[in-house]
């Protein structure tokens, strides 16, 4: 498995990529809300932050599949077996996004302020995102790249499949933002790691009959 | 008479739903007044896409084990037919919300989550026509299939409970359990999710009849 996620680590000509995307979609919003001096209610800014995740979660993930050629499938085939592909293939989807994540934060504080207040919970829930996100979409992508119109199913794909993780994200990072203690979202932080749990546990379960055809 | 008693139980069920459900007395509440009657018709619809997706789960997960036309169709009807009580559940909710909540679409949990499950579904619709193939459509959409399933019922019986919600049982409402389902409503509540449910198991079936024999007449013509 680790040689697995060495040959991920290999073809990383796309992070590059996805970083100036990301700062640029960062730079797209700082704009579009310059004209009220820059400033933006927390509630705002916390959706806008999500949304700039979700566009880029999407776009990064799509790239797992969809630009393997078929040569390196079959040869993966040959030399693994599946769940280690699926396990390597969303651990480094979701180190990467995390990497992303990280990295709109940077900007997004620098450009629009940063009104969180709790700190560790932000970052700690941020953290879950990654992982769910990149658990969702590694399936997703997979399956999308076996269709004719891939691009556009990946989104009908993922958007709905993400939104049960995306509310409970929103509603901890707002409290995240509203500095309330560590208590008032435990809950929803359960919930969260179960729901990681599930996806993960049925991308692991199907992705080999994925694997096959 | 022996295979088929369930459907002639779903008729006479729905049909007494259907008369009791309108005539027999209800409890006078407040705001509910008679729309309190809309829950023999807008809950079980919840149960039967429930079970009936449940059903197509199964369907699906027999086709990755043996992959047979027959259990594909199957597995896409019972969706379907999901998808089919999800919108009469989602009319009927509506219709329910303008008469008591005052508006057709409230920004309640469950509203969103049943109309993001919609979306889900739908999106299966959309995958398996965009398949050439049709066994590869089949494997695809049996496996997405599941994953659709173990994301959408989160958001049906996990979410709404966190948060707080117009719905009674959520947000420390209390459930309907607790006041306003009284021994009569439940005489003919429970006959109502039970023939529901078997309405949708007939619907589903019928629909896979028919589209098994449009693939026998395919391979007829082919052949």
């Amino acid at each position: 498995m680790q040689k697995d996620f060495r040959l991920e680590w290999r073809q990383r000509a796309a992070l590059n990529g996805m970083l100036l995307y990301v700062s640029s979609t960062v730079f797209v919003c700082y704009l579009s809300f310059s004209s009220r001096g820059g400033q933006l209610p927390a509630p705002a800014w916390n959706a806008l932050f999500w949304i700039v995740l979700l566009f880029s979660a999407v776009n990064a993930v799509a790239k797992g599949f969809l630009q393997e050629s078929r040569g390196r499938m079959l040869y993966y085939y040959t030399v693994v077996r599946p769940q280690a592909v699926i396990l390597a293939k969303i651990a480094y989807n979701a180190l990467l996004l995390l990497g992303l994540a990280l990295v709109a934060l940077l900007l997004y504080s620098v450009v629009l302020g940063n009104p969180v207040q709790n700190g560790p919970l932000f970052v700690g829930n941020v953290l879950l995102g990654a992982v769910g996100f990149a658990s969702t979409l590694t399936l997703v992508s997979g399956i999308a790249a076996k269709a004719t119109n891939s691009s556009t199913l990946m989104a009908v794909l993922g958007f709905p499949l993400m939104v049960p993780m995306l509310l409970l994200l929103i509603k901890v990072s707002k409290n995240a933002l509203d500095g309330l203690e560590f208590e008032a979202s435990r809950s929803a932080l359960l919930t969260l790691v179960a729901l990681n749990l599930i996806v993960g546990a049925v991308s692991y379960l199907l992705f080999p009959f994925l694997w096959r055809s | 008479m022996k295979k088929n008693w369930w459907k002639a139980l779903s008729v006479v069920l729905l049909l007494y739903v259907a008369v009791a459900g309108l005539l027999m007395p209800v409890p006078r509440l407040a705001i509910l007044n008679e729309t309190i009657r809309n829950l023999y018709f807008h809950v079980p619809m919840w149960f039967g896409m429930t079970f009936i997706l449940v059903a197509s789960v199964y369907y699906s997960v027999r086709y990755l084990r043996t992959p047979t036309p027959a259990l594909d169709i199957r597995a896409h009807e019972a969706a379907r037919t999901g998808i089919l009580m999800g919108f009469v559940g989602l009319a009927t909710g509506s219709i329910w919300a303008k008469y008591t909540w005052g508006e057709w679409w409230t920004n309640d949990p469950k509203l969103n989550g049943a109309a993001i499950a919609m979306l889900i579904y739908g999106a299966y619709l959309v995958l398996r026509s965009s398949f050439t193939d049709e066994q590869q459509r089949a494997r695809v959409s049996a496996i997405y299939n599941i994953f659709a399933f173990a994301t959408a019922m989160p958001l049906f019986y996990i979410l709404p409970r966190l948060t707080d919600s117009l719905h009674p049982g959520a947000g420390g409402n209390p459930a309907f359990a607790k006041y306003d389902l009284d021994s009569n409503m439940r005489l003919v509540f429970y006959p109502a999710v039970i023939g529901w449910t078997l309405l949708a198991f007939w619907l589903a079936q019928l629909a896979s009849r028919v589209s098994l024999l449009k693939l026998k007449v395919y391979e007829k013509q082919i052949a």
